[in-house]
């Protein structure tokens, strides 16, 4: 590891009396003094979220309106602090997506539980949960910190969709191509 | 009104300035709290407390200004002082330790009655320093009771029966011993000078502002001028004096916990600092005396002149009635002193603690010294000036 030896000159007379540098310092802290404040006064203004900022993990619906989830339960086997837990239902009767099978019929996250690793993001076939813009989570009571089904589809509205991925299954059932 | 009060006896007249002056002193004293905590926060970009506004004032146009300056932040402070519990550790001296925040208060408000805060044309157009009590000893007064303070710093050591107070006491008298020789040293100068031949001798801090607004180039400049090394050796020491950083350390929070008052809590806590800024406040109005030209405005303008300046501008009588001289005299002196208490401050939040032998050094080692050349050669030069 190379050594660099730094020359320690001298003090000269006027830096031994400190007053230079501690006017220095002065005239910098004074321009702190009078610039604007760095912080930012938070609950009436609120930081900008950039993309791909890893939030509350919330359920999406497609743009046609249809849940996502079809409660595979790869999220809940994934979560590293279990805090996911899913109770697998029938699609209802007469919904129009009868060829999906299965729907949550609970879905809970305790975020209290939760380490916001974005790993059920991640392993979701389905691209129906995705950690979002909400960084901040409150609660008087523990039951209040558990997100249920009805208010993570709140959180999380409709996100743009690339691939509809059942409409085109179903499309190709139509077409007698089967399923694959 | 003025007659009616002139007419009291004087006891009861010198209770009632007594209180009208510990009046202003101690709100003051409790605001440097929140202005200290304001000027912290605005050096470290930051807003400081501005949230705290009772419903009650809300309807008040303008009342934000004073909830962004921290205003009832410092009500909502001094009422939880009052009425939080007092916690008494096991371990201390129950009756010193009570006593220990009354001591502190006790010098801190006693200095002020030989401060003069003012002064008003007399008939005759003579300036009348108005003052508590117009005694000669002036400046000695207030070097011997400000001394006394320290006693309470180190009861408060003694008492908490504690390692840290224990230290923080001893620290405290240490550095009082180390800095009080310099500053008085420091102060001789002005007084060697103020002090003609053939003039009855005086300490009064009024007559060197007195001093300070003859007539002449010589005349009216502030001794800030004409003795800047006395003058930076006082500011020095008066920091050292009243434990501000850079030389705090009687509390030296980061290797003592809190020093002296590491076992305070609640009201007793707030006494010591409402002493430590009355304290501040005192100090700052001998120093803007002695160095800074006391009430008068501007170097070389003189009170009197300002005065009969305003009065031939504004045509108007009203600038020689006394209650109005005093009042802009007052404001003149007391402006001062908030600006030498902002550099206190600023000084706090800028300069790094002193290590405690740097400090001894400084003090012993550099500024006496100093203090001492300061001394014989203004004394030489006093001489031959006035030979």
């Amino acid at each position: 590891m190379a050594v660099i030896s730094v020359q320690r000159r001298p003090l000269s007379l006027a830096e031994r009396t400190y007053f230079p540098q501690i006017a220095g310092a002065m005239w910098t802290t004074l321009k702190h003094l009078l610039g604007p404040a760095d912080t930012m006064e938070y609950p009436e203004q609120r930081p900008a979220i950039p993309p791909g900022y890893r939030g509350v993990p919330t359920l999406v619906k497609d743009p046609n309106g249809r849940e996502k989830c079809v409660s595979c339960q790869l999220c809940e086997f994934v979560c590293p602090p279990k805090a996911i837990r899913i109770t697998p239902g029938s699609v209802p009767e007469g919904a129009g997506v009868d060829h999906v099978e299965k729907a949550p019929q609970a879905f809970d996250i305790d975020m209290l539980r939760c380490i916001y690793c974005g790993l059920c993001e991640e392993v979701c076939p389905e691209e129906a949960i995705f950690l979002q813009q909400q960084y901040s989570m409150t609660g008087y009571s523990r039951a209040e910190m558990v997100n249920h089904k009805d208010r993570l589809y709140e959180l999380g509205g409709t996100l743009p969709d690339r691939h509809f991925k059942w409409d085109v299954k179903r499309a190709a059932e139509a077409r007698g191509g089967g399923r694959h | 009104m003025i007659d009616f009060l002139l007419s009291l006896p004087a006891p009861v007249l010198a209770v009632l300035k007594g209180v009208a002056v510990i009046g202003v002193i101690f709100p003051v004293a409790a605001a440097c709290s929140m202005a200290e905590r304001k000027v912290c926060a605005w050096i470290q970009c930051r807003p400081g407390p501005n949230r705290a506004l009772p419903p009650i004032f809300a309807w008040i146009p303008g009342a934000w200004i004073l909830q962004r300056l921290g205003v009832f932040q410092l009500m909502a402070d001094g009422g939880k002082f009052l009425f939080k519990e007092e916690p008494f550790p096991d371990h201390v001296n129950r009756l010193y330790y009570t006593l220990a925040p009354v001591i502190a208060m006790v010098p801190a408000f006693t200095t002020v009655t030989v401060v003069p805060f003012g002064a008003y044309l007399g008939r005759g157009g003579q300036v009348v320093p108005l003052v508590l009590a117009g005694v000669d000893v002036g400046i000695l007064a207030v070097f011997a009771v400000a001394s006394l303070g320290i006693y309470s710093l180190i009861l408060a050591g003694w008492a908490s029966n504690s390692k840290y107070p224990f230290l923080g006491g001893v620290r405290a008298s240490a550095q009082l011993i180390s800095y009080e020789l310099s500053m008085l040293l420091a102060v001789l100068p002005v007084f060697l000078w103020v002090n003609e031949p053939g003039a009855a001798g005086s300490l009064s801090l009024a007559r060197v502002v007195a001093f300070q607004s003859r007539p002449g180039f010589w005349g009216g400049a502030w001794f800030a001028f004409t003795m800047p090394v006395s003058a930076l050796i006082f500011a020095v020491a008066l920091f050292a004096e009243t434990n501000r950083q850079p030389f705090d350390m009687p509390e030296s929070e980061a290797d003592l916990v809190g020093g002296f008052h590491t076992e305070y809590g609640a009201f007793k806590w707030s006494l010591f600092f409402v002493a430590e800024y009355a304290n501040m406040i005192v100090g700052s109005a001998v120093f803007s005396l002695l160095f800074l030209g006391g009430w008068n405005l501007l170097p070389w303008l003189p009170l009197a002149d300002l005065l009969e300046r305003l009065h031939q501008a504004s045509g108007s009588a009203l600038w020689l009635h006394p209650a109005v001289a005093g009042a802009v005299s007052v404001a003149i002196l007391l402006a001062k002193i908030l600006a030498t208490l902002f550099v206190f401050m600023w000084v706090r939040w800028t300069v790094p603690r002193f290590r405690y032998d740097q400090v001894m050094r400084l003090g012993w080692q550099k500024l006496l010294p100093l203090s001492i050349a300061n001394l014989v050669a203004y004394a030489f030069a006093i001489a031959f000036l006035q030979r």
